[in-house]
């Protein structure tokens, strides 16, 4: 059988999960697929995840559990599966799963695969597409050392809404018992750094830069781009550490997820945590010197060439009508 | 305080990618490397704890012979020593292998901190740093924008998606993987390369019994999902062209 692990935070699943569930799906080959879930208080979670098509919804409730700590998942997931005996473990490839997932691993003697964008083959024999080297290769790789395997999925490799249906899957309580000691995390609640003025995810046109504008003193000829286009101004993560534009103009997986009508990167080489903030982006034109950029991959229009030229020339351009 | 910085030696961003003849890993041939990005966070985060609580900063990479030349650029940057688990293999090593190999040689200095980066730039499987921490025996966190040393108390602010952040209470010692970002990075000066000729380098043998958690079968470049229409031409013609198509085609201007 597969082991989807769910994510919630105060009884709200994350989308992504449903992602997880319509990955195992496609890997299940025929394997009865099982949804768990964790936290305090798992009832709204496990009614929504039980609409799935999969055979049983595992409700994991601990109040150590509450609030989120990796060595509390760790350990609670380890009883899970050595209970339920998966073939495969399945997670989207979320910042708490980074967090628990290579501990939980360690501790299992088990492989992880991480960050997988495709599934080849289904069932035991299943191989794993991930990227490699910054997204400039994708990796074919087979988990060693016999079940399970953990898999965590890509942010938007899997559709959430490919995940088929069923008729109300069974929920059931699995009961764990946790160290309360042995977690040595103690966490604070969570909090935003400051109120975001802007909202990427609302702006229907984004001028976006990398890494290509080479220095603070050219960010003025991509926002005068971005005025031309009617388009806010947003960047990859290396100009946001710079400082060079503030950190709520960042799109990516550490920053805002954007799907605006029209997205011009412009020097950005397209890192796959670029890419899950921007994929979603309904045209998409790379302008970059390095023609092999893997922002060409997701591009609807690529120019290769110097941004310091092409970018006046289209100013120009759309400055004529 | 005793800080460890682990680092990976990786192709530089302009490599091109050149596969080998059983398309199963680059060809180490071509490449030319670097540090590690958000290893180069790590280090610098490192260097500023000890200038501010003492102690020493020791540099740790798992890699063949080449990675001398990142251990000694960490070294003229500021680190105190290192070690180094050198053999052929670790270079197209997973993360099992890495954090293994490093948790062997680690082991007795009886680290306070251990800083490492959150993922690499080669494989990026984003997992060394947290198995190690579990070899080791010390708690981790993950995805470090802030780190506060009080004592024996580490409090450290982890980042969330979507712009949310949290910070997390541990006991030292611990292990942390470092968000690129967390600081401005500085650079090695000439008298910092001069004595870095001086410092210590430990080599430690890679440790029999270490087994691979996964294989590469095939390594390609990678599919496309959209079609892309290349645009070409002197900048003019190529900007005249990619405004008409983006008003009459893709409707998006």
């Amino acid at each position: 059988m597969i082991l989807v692990i769910a994510e919630q935070r105060e009884g709200s699943l994350n989308r992504a999960s449903w992602e997880a569930v319509a990955a195992a799906q496609a890997l299940a080959g025929g394997m009865p697929v099982k949804i768990a879930v964790l936290g305090a208080s798992t009832a709204a979670a496990a009614q929504e995840l039980a609409t799935a098509d999969v055979a049983e919804v595992l409700t994991v409730e601990h109040a150590a559990l509450q609030q989120y700590t990796p060595d509390a998942y760790a350990a609670a997931c380890r009883t899970l599966i050595d209970q339920v005996s998966p073939a495969y473990v399945v997670f989207a490839h979320t910042y708490q799963t980074r967090d628990f997932a290579p501990l939980l691993a360690a501790r299992l003697g088990k492989p992880l695969i991480t960050d997988i964008t495709g599934i080849q083959g289904a069932g035991a024999d299943a191989a794993f597409v991930r990227p490699m080297f910054q997204g400039k290769l994708a990796a074919q790789v087979k988990p060693q050392g016999g079940p399970p395997a953990l898999v965590t999925m890509q942010i938007g490799a899997f559709r959430a809404d490919a995940a088929r249906k069923g008729g109300g899957a069974p929920v059931n309580n699995v009961d764990v018992s946790i160290d309360a000691a042995a977690i040595r995390q103690k966490p604070e609640a969570p909090f935003r750094e400051a109120k975001q003025a802007v909202d990427l995810g609302q702006a229907e046109r984004i001028v976006a830069i990398g890494r290509g504008i080479k220095s603070q003193e050219n960010i003025p000829l991509a926002e005068k781009l971005a005025q031309a286009m009617n388009a806010e101004i947003a960047a990859s993560r290396p100009i946001c550490d710079n400082g060079w534009l503030p950190m709520e103009r960042q799109v990516g997986s550490s920053g805002q997820t954007v799907a605006p009508k029209l997205y011009v990167a412009l020097g950005i080489s397209g890192a796959i945590q670029h890419l899950v903030g921007m994929k979603g982006a309904r045209t998409i034109v790379a302008i970059n010197k390095d023609a092999e950029a893997p922002i060409f991959e997701v591009a609807d229009y690529g120019i290769v060439g110097d941004l310091f030229e092409l970018v006046p020339a289209l100013i120009a351009e759309l400055e004529k009508t | 305080m005793k800080i460890a910085v682990c680092i990976k030696q990786v192709p530089t961003r302009e490599w091109q990618p050149r596969l080998n003849d059983q398309k199963t890993w680059i060809r180490e041939a071509d490449v030319s490397y670097e540090m590690n990005e958000p290893d180069a966070y790590a280090l610098e985060e490192a260097l500023r704890l000890r200038e501010k609580h003492g102690g020493e900063v020791v540099v740790c990479s798992a890699g063949p012979a080449r990675v001398q030349t990142v251990i000694r650029e960490a070294l003229a940057r500021g680190a105190d020593r290192a070690i180094h688990v050198e053999h052929d293999s670790l270079g197209a090593a997973d993360a099992f292998v890495i954090a293994d190999a490093l948790a062997a040689a680690m082991k007795d200095e009886k680290f306070d901190l251990v800083l490492t980066g959150l993922q690499s730039d080669d494989q990026g499987h984003g997992q060394t740093g947290v198995i190690l921490a579990e070899r080791l025996g010390i708690p981790s966190s993950t995805i470090i924008m802030d780190v506060q040393v009080d004592g024996s108390n580490l409090r450290v602010k982890r980042e969330l998606e979507g712009g949310w952040f949290q910070w997390i209470a541990m006991p030292l010692p611990a292990l942390l993987t470092i968000q690129s970002g967390i600081n401005q990075l500085r650079y090695a000066t000439l008298k910092g390369i001069m004595a870095a000729k001086k410092k210590e380098i430990r080599k430690a043998a890679l440790p029999d019994g270490i087994v691979p958690a996964q294989q590469i079968v095939g390594l390609a470049l990678p599919s496309k999902s959209k079609q892309t229409q290349m645009i070409t031409g002197s900048p003019a013609d190529a900007s005249r062209e990619l405004v008409r198509k983006l008003r009459e085609d893709a409707r998006a201007l």
